[in-house]
Parts: structure tokens; sequence; C-alpha cells
């Protein structure tokens, strides 16, 4: 009966694992020998290293056990498989603090250009796709497969499927990682917005992926709940339609096997919408389905409420992941893109807005009858204020996708800003929210070291994500307008160069928001690190409602 | 509501829910992206249009790989400002052998589509050395390194032949003669000149970061700035006003 609860010591899928990893091992090493460049070489050399160290974690466990039968060794622990999500929670608290601060670097670079320091690893160009990467990949990444196994596993009461795979997909994503990041530094790229890594890391994240797929879906056939659970519907959609994008848009001819550099198979306009497709609807199922998965599991548990509406639940998964996928052309409005797909993308990226808010109120309104917890619980505070971040950036978004607003916002920083209220807002707060509730749990502890941290990093944030995104709203106004402004001569009124020299006040102060921002990660990552450690702050607790025990006395005819 | 109810069909069979997505999440990409493959405007050719030369591959290579595209556009929208400030919005077939595109998303500098002849080479030269040695006010980065790293050429023949592979028509005298070609183009007195001219027409040909001595970056990225948006000649629709 409790076999799926039970600990898994099956050595035969570890012993497949270690010969697959020997053979890594080898294969790598004569990679490393052949390799083209020295970047090249030193990638080769990670793989090396992985596979290395993984062979030797894998003998050491197999020695350990053989040793002492009785205890639990890691990756054995017993009943739900915990340790990956501990270590998930770690990783994505790292990624989550050096991905800011990069972006604060970035920020700082376009304010200040002297801190470009013109050398090869330190200029923007090399630095704003390690800065995205890192969020969207190795911070969101991280959240979204720490929270995924979190949310499979207990939604189905059943243990993570597939022995050791779960430890492979949290390391072997580390890896992508550490090669995408080192990577864009070396100059290694496609230049595919999003999806800069080279066709070799492409193949690696591919490995993981399906693994990832296979070892959700597996734990999903163990269930002991007669239903799949609505969270386990979106983070299902996103694996699979993150495979499906990531393998066709990345599709590409490498020079040779021994060097970085390949050659996308599409050319021009149809590598354009292919890139855009995979672009918005990393946006679409990344940084939103999986997201949305986030909040249908963590905010009815924080609550204490069911979710507000199963019926909406089913329409708004539906029509979300049939909508999206359409709404990549509104990236290329008024390029060499044929009309009628620009307009096609415009017209589902307004339609768009429906499931969007369909989401959005089918997550506010499972507070219903617990409004008042948002005074006393600054952690669900934090996940509700990032789904009205949702509401805001998935009704922008629809305005901004308008080919007559696009004109004008196009290529300027209201873009920017746009994103950054979806990413900051939403899935930023949705994950430091998780996070929040993920850590006291995973670590057996009675509560979070300090709610009141949770408290100044909600606002915070907040301040920093306000600075950031109306500053960029009047930036990216402001040059669009410049752009096309005649005067009454009708010459053009202003130098491409003298509408950047306008943005420097707007690109400080959105450094300072992102400075704010950074400042509260490191609160949380403070906050966090105590309640694992397992301190508890001797702190005020937060008031809830006000006692009425007067007015009863009145009542009583005192 | 008997509909929704059999959605339950989906919650108890991981595998349907598995099918019923990919299919969902397929249509939208098929309806838009295959019929680019098959429609006359997006794959009709445009006289002019002709490969990149190993050297202005080379460049393009540079460009990539120093993240330009994360601030330079190259696509000029049917803007009347963006005509006046770029030139001729651009056409599909304009970067039809651009594997990957470089179309851009963000215009913190100015669209590059046109750049080509627009500044001189000594122009390009200092701007990459420092920008704000020629516009005070800029932002961008400067590239110092790249006039001291000395250009990769060995290998071009195998870049060459990695887009024939994925469709770009260059011959087999092309792929043959690449690095000759490359070294060709910053050199007039080269005796190939005429059969590499005759390979690629229109082909800038001279020293272009002001040190014959060496074949740098420099040299390839400013060789490829200064084809950019160059191979079409639009002086022939310049005379209809409603292209304008």
């Amino acid at each position: 009966m409790n076999s799926t609860l039970t600990a898994n010591r099956d050595s035969g899928g570890a012993w497949v694992m270690g010969v697959l990893f020997a053979l890594g091992s080898i294969v790598s090493l004569l990679w490393m020998a052949k390799a083209a460049s020295p970047e090249l070489g030193f990638h080769a050399f990670l793989f090396f290293a992985f596979f290395t160290l993984g062979c030797f974690v894998l003998v050491k466990r197999h020695y350990d056990m053989a040793a002492n039968p009785a205890v639990p060794v890691a990756g054995d622990d017993v009943g739900y498989m915990d340790g990956v999500i501990r270590a998930g929670a770690i990783a994505s608290t790292f990624w989550g603090v050096v991905g800011f601060t990069v972006g604060l670097v970035i920020a700082l670079q376009l304010a200040f250009p002297v801190l470009n320091f013109d050398l090869p690893w330190t200029n923007f160009g090399r630095l704003r796709p390690l800065h995205t990467s890192a969020v969207i990949f190795a911070f969101g990444g991280n959240v979204l497969i720490m929270t995924s196994f979190h949310v499979v596993q207990r939604t189905c009461k059943a243990r993570l499927a597939g022995g050791l795979a779960p430890w492979f997909v949290f390391w072997g994503y580390q890896l992508f990682i550490v090669l995408a990041a080192t990577g864009y530094l070396l100059g290694i790229t496609q230049s595919k917005e999003y999806a800069e890594p080279e066709w070799y890391v492409d193949l690696w994240l591919t490995i993981v992926w399906v693994a990832y797929l296979l070892v959700f879906l597996g734990t999903l056939w163990k269930r002991r709940e007669p239903h799949i659970y609505v969270a386990n519907w979106f983070y299902l959609a996103f694996i699979i339609t993150i495979a499906m994008l990531h393998i066709v848009n990345n599709l590409s001819l490498p020079v040779s096997l021994a060097g970085a550099k390949s050659y996308s198979a599409f050319s021009g306009v149809q590598d354009a919408l292919t890139q855009w497709w995979y672009g918005h609807n990393a946006v679409g199922f990344f940084l939103t389905a999986g997201f949305l998965a986030i909040m249908y599991y963590y905010i009815p548990k924080r609550a204490e409420r069911p979710v507000y509406s199963y019926r909406l639940s089913i329409i708004h998964f539906w029509a979300l992941i049939f909508l999206y996928i359409w709404a990549g052309p509104h990236h290329l409005h008024y390029t060499a893109l044929p009309d009628w797909a620009q307009t096609l993308g415009m017209t589902f990226s307004i339609m768009l807005w429906m499931p969007s808010w369909g989401g959005m109120i089918n997550g506010l309104m499972t507070l219903s009858g617990a409004w008042d917890k948002l005074r006393t619980d600054p952690v669900l505070r934090m996940l509700v204020t990032s789904v009205a971040f949702y509401g805001m950036s998935t009704f922008e978004g629809p305005v901004m996708s308008i080919k007559a607003v696009n004109g004008l916002s196009h290529y300027t920083d209201w873009t920017i800003g746009h994103v950054h209220s979806g990413a900051l807002g939403w899935v930023g707060m949705v994950s430091f929210g998780a996070l929040y509730c993920v850590v006291p749990i995973m670590w057996n502890r009675e509560r979070l070291y300090s709610l009141r941290l949770v408290g100044w990093h909600f606002w915070i944030s907040t301040i920093g994500i306000v600075l950031y995104i109306t500053s960029m709203w009047v930036s990216g106004i402001l040059q669009g307008l410049m752009w096309r402004a005649y005067d009454s001569l009708g010459f053009l009124e202003y130098s491409f160069v003298e509408t950047v020299e306008a943005m420097h006040p707007f690109y400080v102060i959105r450094a300072l928001g992102g400075a704010v921002f950074v400042a509260g990660s490191l609160v949380m990552a403070y906050n966090l690190y105590r309640t694992m450690r397992g301190d508890l702050r001797d702190e005020a607790p937060f008031v809830g409602a006000p006692v009425r025990a007067p007015q009863a006395a009145v009542a009583a005819g005192e | 509501m008997s509909l929704l109810n059999k959605h339950a069909i989906f919650e108890k069979n991981s595998i349907l829910l598995c099918v019923g997505v990919l299919i969902t999440v397929a249509i939208g990409g098929l309806v838009e992206i295959a019929p680019l493959f098959y429609l006359e405007s997006t794959i009709e050719k445009v006289k002019g249009m002709r490969p990149y030369t190993p050297l202005e591959l080379a460049g393009r290579n540079i460009y990539i790989r120093e993240g330009c595209y994360n601030c330079h556009s190259q696509m000029v929208r049917p803007f009347r400002d963006e005509a006046e400030r770029y030139g001729h919005y651009s056409l599909a077939a304009e970067s039809m052998y651009d594997h990957p595109f470089q179309w851009g998303s963000k215009r913190t500098g100015p669209d590059l589509a046109r750049v080509g002849g627009r500044y001189s080479d000594d122009w390009h030269v200092a701007h990459m050395n420092n920008p704000r040695s020629v516009v005070p006010e800029s932002i961008m980065p400067g590239y110092p390194f790249l006039a001291e790293y000395s250009l990769k050429i060995e290998d071009l023949a195998g870049h060459l032949a990695a887009n024939r592979g994925v469709g770009v028509p260059y011959s087999d005298e092309m792929i043959e003669k690449a690095v000759e070609d490359a070294r060709t183009q910053v050199n007039p007195d080269a005796d190939d000149f005429d059969a590499f001219m005759e390979r690629y027409p229109k082909a800038q040909v001279r020293d272009f970061d002001g040190n014959p001595e060496k074949l740098s970056e420099l040299d390839a990225l400013i060789a490829y700035l200064q084809m950019l948006g160059t191979l079409v000649d639009f002086d022939l629709y310049a005379k209809d006003p409603a292209l304008r």
C-alpha cells in the first residue's frame, strides 16, 4: 500500500546512470582534446567535470549504502523526495540574487557607459543576455522545477518518480545555466533572444528537459488521487510547450562538431517569426503558465481557501494555452513580416487579455472570505500583489500589441518597462512568495525566521518596481515621440543621439529602482538563510483584526 | 454544465492531457509560420541580393558575438520619420541570407539596416575604439580590442559550407576560395580581384581598419557594417513619391 512513499533503494537506475556518466566523461574528454577554440575547450571541460563528479558521487553513494544499509543516504530519503526541493530553494535564491545584480550592473552601464570597461567580457552586449538568462532560466527555471517537484508530490500523494532522475534534472539544469552564462561572457551566442545558447548547450538542455518531463509524468502516473490537480495541468503545459518551442527555434547546423558556432536552419523573415513565436511563448509558458501553477497551489494553501472557480480554471487554462501561441507576431509589427500575420498576432494578443484576467480573477477571488489575512500575513500579501501585477501587465501587453500603439512603443524602453512589470511584479513576487512558503516546510521549521522582514521585502520590492516601470514608461514614450517629432519647417526635430541623451535621467532612476529591488532580494536571502538554520527572530507578531470585546461588553449592558 | 464535466477525462489521464496540450499549442504556430515558407512576398528574390562575402560573414559573426543586436535593430519600418532617418523601409528579401536574422527588438542605438556608406572607415575605427571620441553623448561600449585581435579565417570555408547547408547559395568555388577571398577583400591589389568581384558583385575592397599590416576583427566588422543596406538599389523607386 505504502510502496509509492517508501524509500527507493533500487540501484539498477543508479548503475545505468553511472555507466552513462562514465561514457559522458570519456566523450567530453575527447571533445576537449578536439575543441577548435579555448572557449569550447572550457565548456568541454565543464561537461567532463560534471560527468566525473557525477560518477564519483554515485560510487560513493553505492559504498555508503553497502556499508550501512539501514541509514538513508543522499537521494534516498524516505517518503516524499524533498532533498532536491531544498537544493532548488537554495539555487533559486542564489541565482535570483545573481541575476538581479547583473541587471543592476547593465542598468548602470546604460546610465554611465564607462562601466563597460571596454573589455570583451564586460560589455553590455554580452552582459545583457547573461542578465535575461540568469533571471528567466536560472532564477525562474529553478523556482519552477523546485515548486513543481513540491506541488506534484503533494497533490499526487506520491514520491517523485525515477529514482535519482530528479537529482539529474536539478544538477543537469545547473550545468545548462553555467554553460549558457559563461558562453555569453566568452562570446558564444546564437543571438536569438532568450535562446542564445549554442547547439551543444541546446542539446544538453533537451536531454535534461526530457528527463524532467518523464519525472513529472512518472509522478502523475503514481498518483493516489483520482484527479490531476489544476496546478499540474499548468506545469505539464509549461514543460511540453517549452520542449516544442526550444527544439524548433534552435534547429541549426553547426560549422563543425569541434566548434561552437552554428547557423540557424531558418533565415530572415521565417527565422524572425520562429524566434518570436518562441520568444513570446517563453513568456507565455515559462513565465506565465508555470508561475500560474505556483499561484494555483500556494495561494489556496496559504489563504486556506479552495480555488475560487473550478470551471473558470478549466476555461482559462485551455483558452490561455491556445491563444498565447498566436501572439508572437506582435513583436514584428511594421516589419517585413506580411501584414496578415501581424494583424493575426495583434488580434490574438487582444483576445489573450480575457484568459489572462480569468486567471487573475481565479487567483484573487480565492481570497474571498480571507482578505483579512493580507493584514497579518505578508507572504500572502506578496502572492496576491504578484497576481495584481500579473493583471496589470497582461492588460498593458494587449494594449501594446495594437499596431498603432506599437508603432510608438516598439524599439523603446516602454517594452523594457512592460517586461519588468511582469518579471519583477508577477514572476518575482510570486516566486518570493513561493520560496517563503516552501523553505519553512522543507526545513521543518515552525515558521519563517521573520515575518517582519518579509514585510520589509514586500515594500522594498514594490518601491523598486514602481521606480523601474514608471521611469521606463516615461523614457519609452518620450523617446518614441522624439523620434517622430518634426519641426515647423518639416524637418526631423531631433537627431538620434539627442534622444539618447534625453534618456539619461530615466536610466539613473531605473538603476535606482533596480538597486532597491536587489536590496529586497538580499533581505529575502538573509531571512531564508536564518530560517534554514532554524533561527526564530523575537519579534512582535502582526496584529489581527481589532478585538471587539469592549463593544461586546457594552452590548451586554455594562 | 455537462461539457465541463467531461473535462474529468483529461484530469484522470495524463497522456490524454499531454496530447490535448500539444495539439492546442501546435495550431497557432503552424497557421502563422508554415505559410511564410511558401508565400511570394516572403520568398521573392530582389535584384542585387547576394550571399555575404567571407569577410562580411566573419564581420557579421563578430557583430553577433558582441551582442550588437541587443541595442541596434536592422529593420526600417515604413514610417515617414524612419524613411528620413534611415532610408527605404526594409524588404523581406534583404535578410533572406541571414542565418539568423538580426532585426533586433530595441533601439538603444540607431537602426543599422542601411548604415553602409553613411560614415567613413576612419569614423568607424575611431567610433569602435571609443564611441565618445566622435559622438560625445553616446552610451555605446568601446571595442578597442577588435583592432588588436587577428581575424580567424582558416575555418571560413566551413562557415560558408554550413551556410550552404541551410540554404544560402554559395557555390563550390566560393567555398573553395573562402580564405583567399577574405584576404583579397582587404587588398585591392590582389591578383584575384576581378574573379572576387564577379563572385560577389558590389563588394567593397580596401583595408578597412587603417592597418594594412594586419587582417583584424575590426576589418571584418567594418566590412560588414559598410555593406549593410547597399545591395538593393532603391534609386529605381526613389522617383516614385508613392513609395516614400
